[in-house]
This record gives C-alpha cells, structure tokens and sequence, in this order.
C-alpha cells in the first residue's frame, strides 16, 4: 500500500475553525475509516498475539485481496456514478479462462494472451456499457444477467474442465515477487529492492505533498492547520515506512501485485479527483439532471465506466488465475459482493455521488484484515461470513446515522 | 348571513427566513363555491397545505374552526377524516392500479383483511357515475386521459363522504372540453351541498362558477369579494391581485442596449410524453446585446419548457422552429452545443436540476465549463479554487470557504452559486428562470444588481419570472405568455401590471 495515503491528504482542505475539538470531529467522517483500520488491525495483532503482522502474513494479505481490491476501484467509480456491477466474478472467471485457452489450447505466448484478455475485458465491459448507457436499462439488471451470462461463457470455455500449467511468467503477475536475488543473499539483512521502493514512495508523498500546499499557499486558498497537514503526512509516511520494513524483513520482498496495485490507486485516485472524466463521474451521480443540463455527455460517462470496470475485472481475473495457476469454472465467485462491500464500507452512497478510491481500497483492507485474522484464531467460516455482515451492516448504519445527524443539525 | 363551514383566523406561517403567510383570515360559506386567487407565490398553496393538515397544527400560528368545533389536524388523513379532501395540481393516481383500486386506496373495501372486489368495483362504477364518467373501474388509471383521472380524483373525493372539496388549479392541465365538464361537476356537488375551494389563475372560470372569492397577496388576505351582483370584473379582481405598491426594491441601472444575438422564430413545441399536446405555440422572440428581457406568464404557460426547449432541447418533442444567433441559424440539438453557442439556461429548481448538492462549491461553480480548468482532461484544482474563490467574494456568498458543501447554503447562496456557475461559461445569452425564487428580500436586491451587470457587460439577459413587479423593476422589454403561446410584447414604458395580467390571461380562440 505504498501510496494508500496520497489521496487522503489530497482532499480538499475545511475552513479553519479555531476550536480543535470541533475541528477533529468534523475530520472523523474524513478519517474514520482509516481509524478504523487502525482498530481493527491492533485489536487482532493484540489477539493474534503478534501473529497478524508477521512479515510474511503482511505479505499473504496484499496477494490475497489483491483482486479484490482491484475489483473496488472500479466498484466504487461505478458506484459513485449511481450505478452497481455484479457481473465482475464472473468476468474475471470468464477472461481467466480465455486467457488459458489461448496459452494452453492456441499456444499464444503469455505477453499477447494477456493483452488479449485486457481487450476482451474491455469488450465485455463496452457490451454492458451499451445496455446501461445507450439502452436505458438499469445496471443491476444488466450485470445481473452479465453475472449469469459470463459465468456460462465460463463454463462453456472451458468445457467444464479446469487449466492449469500456467507458464512462468504468467504466474509472476499473482504470485512473484519484485526482483528476488537482485542483490547477494549475504548482503540481504532487509530486501534492498523493497526499501528502496519504500523510500522512494514515502518520498514522493512527503514531497506531492507540500508541494500541493506551497501552490495553495502561493494562490493564496484556505488551507489545513499545519498541525494537521503535519501530522496527517507523519501518518501517511510511518504506514509506508512500516510496511516497507514488514516487507523487507519478509521471505520474498516486494509482491508484483502490490506494484500493479499501488499504481494503480495513484493513477484511479488522481483520475476521480482531477480529471474531468472524474470530476463528470461525481456530478453525474449526484444530480443526473444537473449534469446534463451542464452539458455533461452522461451517457459516454456510464459507457466507458463499465469498459474500465470489464477492464479492471478481466486484470483481476489474470492476476487471481496466475495466483491459483489454475483457471476453473467456479472462479471469482462472489468476488462482485466482496468489491460492492468493500467501496460501501468506505464510505460510498448507495445513491451515488459519494465514495473515494482510497475509500474503498481501505474498506477491502478492513475486510481482508478481519478475514485473515479470524483465519489465524481459527475462528470457522460461518462465524466469518456472520461478522463481515455484522460489519458491512453496521459500517454503512454508521454512515447513513452520521448524515442524518448532520442534515438534522441544520434544520 | 349564511353559516360558514370553515373559518381560518389569524393564520400565520413562517419558514426559515421567508414569511408564507401572514395573519390570513378566511371564511368559507357552507354550500358555496369560493376562489381563491393571488399571484404565485401568494400563499395560496401554503394556506391550504395548512388547511389539510399538511402542515401539522403547532407549525403555524392562527385557529381553524370547521362544521362548527375548532380543529388541530395532524396531517392529512386527521382532515379527510372530517371531510376536508384536497386535490393537488399534480395528480396523486397510482398509474398502475386500477380506476377502482384508486379510488379506495387507503380506503379499502375489505373484510377481514380481504378485498371485497366486487364491492369495490360496484361502488366505483357509482362513484364515477356521479362525476359523469362512463368507464369500466377495473382500467388502469394510467391508461385514461387527465381529464378523466381529475375526475376519478373527485370520485376519490366523494368516496370519503367530503364536506370541503380543495382544487388546487383543476384546470391547469385540461383542455376545453374537460375543463368545462370539470366545472359543471363542481357546481353539481354544490348542489348536493358539497362546498368547494377552487384555486385558480383562470379568471374567467372564477367569474363563470364561484360565489365568492378571497384575493392573497404577499401571505396576506387582501380582501373577500362576493361575485353574485355581477359588479366584480375581472380587472377588479387583477387589480386586487397586483396592487401593490412598487417602492425602491431594484438597483438603478441605465440600459445600453446593442445589436441582437438571439431570434428565437415560430418555436413550436410538444410535451415529451404527450406528443400532440402542444406545449409552445409558434413563439417568437427576440434579445439584444445588453438588454433584459422578461417573460411573464401564469403557472403552466409554457415558460420554462419555452426556455428549456431552446437550451438544447432539454425539454419536449416534436421541436420546430428556428434559433438565430447574432443573424446567423444556428442548430442546438444538445445542451453541450447550446453551451458552445454561447446559451446558458439558469433553472428555477436550483435543488433538482442546478446544483449536485452532495458537492462543495467550487466543483459547482466549475461544472459548465470544466474544460477551461482542464489541459488534456486534467483539471488545475488550484486554478479552479481561485475563480470560485473570486466568485465567492463579488457575488457574496455566504459560506465558510469554497469547499463547503453546496447541500448546506441558504436558497440565496445556492441560487448565487447557480449563477456563478454559469457566469463562468461566459455566455453571451442568459436565461434565468425564476431567479428570485424562494429568496430572502436582501438577497433579492444582489441578484438584481448581478443581473444588471450582466446586462451592463454587454450579454443578453432572459428572465423568466411570476413575479410582475419583479419584471416591472429589472426589464427593458416584457413578453407574455399564456397557454404556449406569446400573447404580447411589452415595452417597459408602457407596462403595467394591469395590462400585463391581462394579456397572461387571455384565452385562446
């Protein structure tokens, strides 16, 4: 999660209000989500008597939910726009086991393969778009019958067998590591690779950061107390700093995944934040009609959010297949609810116009954490799945109760 | 003199920042037909929503007594249990039940939890006959005409034994026909001593079926007018209606008016679902450089879907007509090539279709022209905090710093963030649908002031309101506006509210 905190502190900055209790509680809303991170990962250090953040635990929940939290970018775009996706287990599914038949069956090599399975993610994506953007059908519908649809295309692809034997270099973008052996094994106190890269991001963030705030401070715009800004960015820096340490000390260094991912976050999260496709995205979701009489193309808005969501689910198909080496008929599923649950839990509205990347990316980092955690007290399935729901239930409860509490307060 | 049914005393309603009404008094005698009339924005609809229990009683000040004993409703089912029933103007059928099942919704015929069909079914086919409908009950009422679902709305009213029948403008939607038969029905329930309350805009059905009628103004009561002796015309009852007194209420400004930018000619437009009902009639207009042109007309004239219809047919079907600007035609088929044009269309409903209230505002302010914030689909956030933030200080919005959330800000500091918004496209025709529109008096005066400097900067400027002295204040030329069509062209000189209200009424041939 090397740039997890970014986008955090990129957002826009409240008035300055003298009275810092106040202040702290008008953040909570902001930061809440990322407090509860914080809870949830000591209470279980607590309880796992050390054993949750273990170097190589650490390292097994990026690469477990790496898909998943894959899957919530997109979610949460779709989301905000006011739309859902169910469909995405069962693309990713489908575009895993096309992308095994073209190396297994068509002996394509691994590079072409993956870029194939990029554009037919993409096309199942502009299929869905179509339905929802130009058709005027609502997306849950759409990807509901997406989710069936995909998942037979799955089945029949694969003839009801399953694929394996995945070459080498397919298998690193799941399960490699960055470099391994780069340097000599007795120069390897801590893996060189991942400090360095650790370094590198917490410089990048310290140094976007106050960059952000000196043109702020040049244009003269209201800005966060120092305080604040300093303590936000000493957080955002020590989490880097932490899980560089964690994973340099790990057997391996640095998942690819991780890589992909924090690329990603960055690019998704500058893209809802700065561009004007974002900026459509939100206003699109918080007032359809307004948007359109803004002269905002509503329509090509929705078309291409659910291409870049056929696009991200069909990355997370390859990413989870390689991970698995295996590419089977009952792949991804359940994977939609997990992203759907992820980009709610942080913060986004059912009724779209709300929800951040790194919103969600920490809502699928609660789950993850909870789900390896109880794993490693041994707590069974069934009590899992009864506590994520207790979860996502009462994540959302708090949300919706905080909003009436504040829409109240001004009446 | 005869008994009254209803007496309101004293009736007094505030909300925040905006006084609705103002110790209203109003009598209603038992078996009669009385009007109520009054400019938008009068209070008539807030009267009665008090009356209906819409308005629980303890948020308004002032007593009601009805049939004799003093009533504090609690909402609208405590009214209907005493006979009050009142028809909105936005009709309340479910579209996918049936004509039947309308009628006794929340009023089942049941036993034991079961619906008696036939019953229900017989006694609507009795009910409908009494408002002189001939259709099978079990239809769904989303299949007939609005003529006819005002009437089953009726029936729906006779159904619950009324004692007060409130119309809330019957008319507005009808045709002719349907209107005509509309007003026969009520003054057949008043023969069966039914008493109604009809509010209208429509003199000429006021003098054709009321017994009395009840002028508001500004929240207040002006005065009860009997229309038995005849002696009532409907220029009394203008005069009623718009006489107040004009004091300094808008900035001075001396117009400096330029060369024309906008024709609008033989505008002719059709309800988006409806599409024979024509909603705009062969309109024709005209605006200059610098100069602030008005439309006047009543509730359902067609002047927002006029103005909306021309901001890239953002409203109706079956558009013809032709758009000139600045002599040349131009195609506006969307609301991103009437933007391109140089057209902004500023909407009265700031909340549904103006702002993303979710948003804070500067992403407001920047949401009409993103792109010249934008290089290469990336926006300058801190290009964009410093226009709203000027924004902020010349159009005086009150609000903590530019990331506040829009949701949040009073009407006035909504509607200014509306118009920045649009100021910011740089347009060079501006059309501001009811810009003052739920807006405090001193905020009203800013908005005015902007307008000028608008029109001082050489734009077009459009404005669309209810408000005749609102336009009388700020305009340099005045159309009207009554059933789709533009009745007259004003000069400032020459009008007068009078005049005004006369050409808004006027009827088709």
């Amino acid at each position: 999660m090397a740039s997890t905190l970014t986008d955090a502190a990129l957002k826009p900055a409240a008035p300055t209000l003298t009275d810092a209790g106040r202040f702290l509680a008008s953040r909570l809303r902001q930061i809440g989500i990322f407090v509860a991170l914080l809870v949830i990962v000591t209470l279980f250090q607590l309880l796992t008597a050390g054993k949750l953040l273990q170097p190589d635990n650490v390292s097994n929940i990026i690469v477990q939910n790496s898909y998943i939290l894959l899957l919530a970018i997109g979610m949460v775009m779709i989301i905000v726009a006011g739309h859902i996706d169910l469909s995405v287990g069962s693309v990713a599914a489908f575009v895993g086991a096309m992308s095994g038949i073209m190396i297994q069956d068509w002996n394509m090599p691994w590079w072409l393969a993956f870029t194939a399975s990029l554009v037919i993610g993409g096309l199942v994506g502009a299929w869905q778009g179509f339905w929802v953007a130009y058709m005027g059908i609502p997306a849950f519908i759409v990807t509901l019958a997406g989710m069936l649809v995909f998942r037979g295309l799955t089945q029949i692809t694969l003839e009801n067998r399953r694929i394996t034997g995945f070459p080498a270099e397919y298998r690193q973008l799941g399960g490699g590591f960055l470099f391994p052996g780069l340097f000599p094994a007795d120069t390897n106190i801590l893996d060189w690779t991942t400090v360095g890269l650790g370094l590198l991001a917490a410089g990048l963030l310290i140094g976007s950061q106050l960059r952000g705030r000196a043109t702020r401070a040049k244009l003269k715009l209201d800005d966060e107390p120092m305080a604040w800004f300093a303590t936000k960015l000493a957080f955002g820096a020590v989490v880097i700093l932490g899980l560089t340490y964690l994973l340099a000390s790990s057997r391996s260094g640095t998942p690819i995944v991780l890589v992909v991912l924090g690329l990603l976050v960055v690019t998704y999260s500058a893209v809802m934040g700065n561009s004007v496709f974002g900026r459509h995205i939100y206003a699109r979701g918080g007032n359809l009609q307004a948007a359109q009489l803004s002269g905002v193309n509503t329509k090509k808005i929705d078309f291409y959010l659910f291409v870049n969501m056929g696009v991200l689910a069909a990355l997370a198909g390859l990413i989870f297949t390689g991970r698995l080496n295996s590419a089977g008929p009952g792949a991804g599923n359940l994977f939609e609810l997990d992203a759907i649950a992820a980009a709610f839990i942080g913060g986004a509205a059912v009724t779209g116009g709300v929800g951040t990347v790194i919103g969600a990316i920490t809502g699928g980092l609660i789950m993850g954490v909870l789900n390896n955690g109880m794993s490693l007290l041994g707590v069974g399935s069934d009590y899992q799945q009864f506590i994520k729901g207790m979860v996502l239930l009462l994540a959302v409860g708090f949300d919706v109760f905080n909003k009436r509490r504040a829409s109240s307060a001004l009446k | 003199m005869t008994e009254h049914i209803l007496e309101m005393r004293g009736i007094s309603k505030t909300f925040p920042g905006v006084k609705a009404l103002s110790d209203v008094n109003l009598a209603v005698s038992r078996g009669e037909v009385h009007a109520i009339c009054g400019e938008n924005g009068a209070g008539k609809s807030t009267l009665m929503k008090v009356l209906s229990g819409v308005y629980p009683h303890g948020t308004y000040d002032g007593d009601i007594s009805f049939d004799g004993e003093a009533v504090s409703f609690k909402d609208i089912k405590d009214s209907e249990h005493s006979g009050i029933v009142i028809i909105h103007q936005e009709l309340a059928l479910s579209p996918y039940l049936s004509v039947a099942e309308n009628i006794f919704l929340g009023n089942e015929r049941s036993s034991r939890g079961f619906i008696d069909w036939n019953e229900t079914n017989v006694e609507a086919a009795k009910l409908l006959k009494r408002v002189g409908l001939t259709l099978n009950p079990v239809v769904r009422a989303g299949d007939i005409g609005v003529g006819k679902q005002q009437l089953v709305e009726i029936a729906k009213a006779l159904s619950k034994n009324v004692k007060l029948l409130i119309l809330d403008e019957p008319t507005a939607a009808l045709n002719d026909e349907d209107s005509a038969h509309l007003l026969g029905l009520v003054k057949g329930l008043r023969d069966e001593g039914v008493t109604s309350i009809i509010i209208s805009h429509k003199l000429n059905e006021i003098r054709a079926i009321a017994d009395s009628v009840t002028i508001l103004r500004d929240g207040r009561t002006i005065e009860t007018l009997s229309l038995h002796d005849g002696s009532v015309t409907e220029d009394r009852i203008i005069k009623g209606m718009v006489g107040r007194e004009l004091k300094n209420r808008y900035p001075e400004r001396t117009p400096s008016i330029g060369a024309e930018i906008l024709r609008v000619e033989d505008w002719t437009v059709h309800h988006p679902q409806e599409h024979s009902r024509v909603v705009v009639d062969r309109a024709n207009l005209s605006v200059r450089a610098g100069e602030i042109v008005g439309i006047a007309g009543l509730m359902g004239a067609g002047r927002t879907e006029l103005a909306m219809s021309i901001f890239g047919r953002s409203y109706g079907s079956n558009i013809t007509g032709k758009l000139y600007k600045g002599g040349k035609e131009i195609s506006v088929r969307t609301v991103s090539e009437a933007i391109r044009h140089g057209i902004a269309y500023a909407t009265e409903d700031r909340k549904r279709y103006g702002l993303n209230l979710l948003d804070d505002i500067k992403r407001n302010i920047s949401g009409a022209a993103l792109g010249k914030l934008a290089r290469r689909g990336w926006v300058d956030s801190g290009r964009e905090a410093v226009v709203a933030g000027g924004y902020r200080t010349s159009m005086n919005i009150k609000a903590p710093s530019v990331t506040s959330v829009t949701g949040k800000l009073s009407g006035g500091n909504q509607q200014k963030v509306v118009l920045s918004k649009w100021m910011f496209a740089d347009p060079d025709v501006l059309i501001l649908d009811e810009p003052t529109r739920g807006i405090d008096v001193g905020a009203k005066y800013e908005i005015y002031t902007i307008i000028n400097s608008l029109a001082a900067q050489g734009k077009a400027v459009v404005v669309i309101s209810s408000e005749l002295p609102e336009l009388l204040g700020i305009c340099d030329r005045i159309y009207t506006l009554a059933e789709g069509s533009i009745t007259a062209e004003v000069p400032i000189g020459e009008a007068t509210p009078e005049l005004l209200m006369q050409h808004m009424t006027k009827e088709k041939d």
